[in-house]
C-alpha cells in the first residue's frame, strides 16, 4: 500500500503540473487585500474551471429551454444536454443505471429526499437510525425531523480522540430495530475517511440500507457505488468544480421505486385527475418542477474536466498538500491540529492556543488566504473536542506547497500579533 | 497590515488576554444570553439594576478577540449607569462601527470604546462587537436569549 502511494507521487511530480491546471480557474487570477488570492477553502465551495463557465454560457446562449416537454428544437437540445449530464454522473460513480441519479440542489436536498421518500414512509415509533458523531449538520437535523415526527430513535456511533469512528460500538448499535444507516464518506470538519465499505457490509448483515454523505469524498477520490454497494449516495456539485444548485442523489433503483416522491408538481407524474395522479417512472419521479437545468449541464461538464486532468493525479497532489501543510503546520508552536486520523482527505482544521479562529481568518483574510473559521455546521464535532471552532484549511488540486508556505508563515505572524 | 493593527490595537488584545468583570455575578437580578449562531461565539450576561441604574455587570463566555474584548470594555462603560444613557450608549456605539457616527467628529458619549472604530473596516466582524451589547439589551428587558447573525 505504501510502496504503491509512493510510486503515485512520484509519477506525480512529474505529471502534475499545477500552473497549467491553475490556468483553468479564472477566479484564482486575483488579488484580495493586494495580495494574491489563495483559496483554502474548497471543502466550503470550490472554484469552477473555465470549461464548466463555457458549457454554462453556451447552454444559456444557444440551448435554453425547458426540459422534458416541448416537441421544439431547444427543448429536445436542452433535454439531450441535462440527460446527457445525468450519464456523465452515472459513469462518474459507476451506478448501473442513469435513472438511479436524482438530480437535486445539493447533499442537502439529497439526504431530505431520502428522509421524505424512504424514511417517512418505512421508518416508524422505536424504529432506530444510526448516524455518526462525525456528521455535517445535513446529516443530522434530517433524521432528528424524522425521529421527532415518527417517535423512532437517533442512534450515534462515537470517535476517538484522532477523529476515528469506533466501529466495535457501531457494530454494536445495529440490531433489528435499526432502519437505516446514514454516514458521511469524509469529515468536512476532520478529513477523516471513513471505512464506509465494511460499515455498509455490517448493516447489510442486518438488512439495513446505508445512506452516504458523499459531498467531500465525490470530488476528492474515486467513487464505486457498485463495488461499496451503498443505498444511497449524496453529492453536492458546487464543492466539486460545478456551480451551486447542482448535486446528485444515488439510489438503488430498487429502493427509489419504493419509494414516495419527495415534491409533487410538474414533470414526475404520468396522469393528474383530481381524484387520483399517478407518478412518472425514475428518475423524474423526484424532479419535480423545473431543474437548475445550467447547473447540473455544469456539473456533467465538471466531471468531464476532472476526467480529463486525472483524477488519480488530482489526488495524489491533494494528498501531498495535506501531508505538507500537517508538517508546517504541526511544526509551528502553539497550533494544534483536530482530527489526526490515519486515513484523511485534504482536510487541516487546526486551533491556536488562546486565539480564536476568527480572528486567525480576518488575519489570513488580510494575506488574501481564504480558510473557513468556525463549527462548520458540525457543532458536535466541535463538543466532542471541546472547543468552539477551528480553523480549517482545505485544499484542491490547484492549490501549491508555496501556498501552503504562505498559510505557515501568515500562522506564525497571527501568533505574533496576539503575543 | 494597517487596517489590522487599527482592528487588533494593543487595548483590544489586552482585554481579550484579561477580561474584566470576567465571572458570574452573584448578585444579578437579571441575566440573559448571546449567540452567534453563525461562528458559534457564546456569552452570558449578569446585572445587578437597581432603581433602573446598572450597579454591578459581568460576564462569562468563549468568543474570538473582539467580541471578547467589547464585551470587558462594556462592563466598565456601563457600570453606573442608567438604562436610558446605556441604550443611547449602545445606539452610538453600533452607529460607529457602521459608519454612520464620526466619533472624532460629532459629540458623543464614547470614550475609551472609540477604539473599536477600526471594527468597521471589517464587516463581518460587527457582529462580533456587538453580540454582547446586544445581550445586555435583552437582559434590560428581560429577554432571556438573544442571537445575532
Amino acid at each position: 500500500m505504501l510502496a504503491e502511494a509512493k510510486t503515485i507521487q512520484e509519477a506525480t511530480s512529474v505529471a502534475w503540473d499545477v500552473e497549467r491546471i491553475r490556468a483553468d480557474f479564472p477566479v484564482l487570477r486575483q488579488t484580495v487585500n493586494g495580495k494574491p488570492l489563495i483559496y483554502l477553502d474548497n471543502a466550503a465551495s470550490s472554484q469552477v474551471p473555465q470549461v464548466v463557465i463555457e458549457r454554462g454560457s453556451m447552454y444559456l446562449e444557444q440551448e435554453h429551454s425547458n426540459i422534458h416537454r416541448g416537441v421544439h428544437y431547444l427543448s429536445q437540445k436542452a433535454t439531450t444536454a441535462y440527460e446527457g449530464a445525468r450519464e456523465t454522473v452515472k459513469r462518474f460513480i459507476n451506478a448501473r443505471e442513469a435513472k438511479e441519479c436524482i438530480f437535486v440542489r445539493g447533499t442537502t436536498e439529497g439526504i431530505n429526499l431520502v428522509m421524505h421518500g424512504y424514511g417517512r414512509k418505512f421508518i416508524g415509533a422505536e424504529d432506530e437510525i444510526i448516524i455518526s458523531a462525525m456528521e455535517h449538520h445535513a446529516n443530522i437535523v434530517p433524521w432528528q425531523m424524522l425521529c421527532e415526527e415518527k417517535g423512532a430513535v437517533l442512534r450515534v456511533i462515537p470517535m476517538n480522540d484522532a477523529g476515528e469512528l469506533i466501529l466495535d460500538e457501531y457494530e454494536g448499535l445495529l440490531n433489528e430495530r435499526t432502519k437505516l444507516v446514514a454516514v458521511t464518506h469524509v469529515s468536512n470538519a476532520l478529513g477523516t475517511i471513513n471505512p464506509i465499505k465494511r460499515m455498509i457490509e455490517s448493516a447489510h448483515k442486518y438488512g439495513v440500507p446505508v445512506l452516504i454523505d458523499g459531498a467531500q469524498s465525490a470530488p476528492h477520490m474515486l467513487v464505486d457505488v457498485q463495488d461499496l454497494d451503498c443505498d444511497f449516495y449524496a453529492f453536492s456539485g458546487h464543492k466539486m468544480f460545478a456551480p451551486t444548485g447542482s448535486g446528485v442523489i444515488y439510489g438503488k433503483g430498487a429502493l427509489l421505486e419504493k419509494m414516495n416522491p419527495f415534491q409533487g408538481g410538474g414533470d414526475m407524474i404520468k396522469t393528474v385527475t383530481f381524484e387520483k395522479t399517478t407518478y412518472a417512472d425514475l428518475p423524474n419521479k423526484f424532479e419535480a418542477g423545473t431543474p437548475a437545468i445550467a447547473s447540473q449541464i455544469g456539473l456533467g461538464a465538471a466531471i468531464d474536466y476532472l476526467n480529463s486532468i486525472g483524477r488519480e493525479q488530482a489526488e495524489a497532489h491533494e494528498r501531498e498538500l495535506l501531508r505538507y501543510a500537517t508538517e508546517r503546520l504541526s511544526a509551528i508552536e502553539g497550533v494544534r491540529i483536530i482530527g489526526t486520523a490515519r486515513e484523511k482527505a485534504s482536510v487541516l482544521s487546526f486551533i491556536i492556543d488562546e486565539i480564536h479562529p476568527h480572528d486567525i481568518g480576518t488575519i489570513l483574510d488580510q494575506e488574501g488566504i481564504a480558510v473557513r473559521a468556525g463549527h462548520h455546521c458540525a457543532q458536535p464535532v466541535m463538543q466532542r473536542f471541546n472547543i468552539p471552532a477551528t480553523a480549517r484549511a482545505s485544499f484542491a488540486f490547484y492549490n501549491t506547497k508555496e501556498e501552503v508556505d504562505v498559510l505557515a508563515r501568515t500562522v506564525e505572524k497571527v501568533i505574533d500579533i496576539f503575543g | 497590515m494597517s487596517e489590522l493593527s487599527e482592528l487588533y490595537q494593543q487595548v483590544i488584545l489586552d482585554h481579550n488576554k484579561k477580561p474584566r468583570n470576567f465571572r458570574k455575578l452573584d448578585t444579578a437580578n437579571r441575566t440573559a444570553e448571546g449567540y452567534n449562531p453563525l461562528c458559534g461565539d457564546h456569552l452570558s450576561v449578569y446585572l445587578d439594576v437597581e432603581d433602573d441604574r446598572v450597579k454591578d455587570i459581568s460576564f462569562e463566555g468563549s468568543g474570538c478577540a473582539i467580541s471578547k474584548a467589547s464585551a470587558s470594555m462594556m462592563t466598565k462603560a456601563v457600570k453606573g449607569k442608567s438604562r436610558g444613557d446605556v441604550e443611547g450608549l449602545f445606539s452610538e456605539f453600533h452607529k460607529m462601527l457602521i459608519g454612520e457616527l464620526d466619533e472624532e467628529n460629532t459629540p458623543n458619549h464614547l470614550g475609551s470604546l472609540k477604539i473599536f472604530a477600526g471594527v468597521r473596516e471589517f464587516p463581518v466582524r460587527v457582529k462580533c462587537a456587538t453580540l454582547a451589547w446586544h445581550t445586555l439589551h435583552a437582559a434590560l428587558n428581560n429577554e432571556e436569549l438573544v442571537s445575532t447573525e
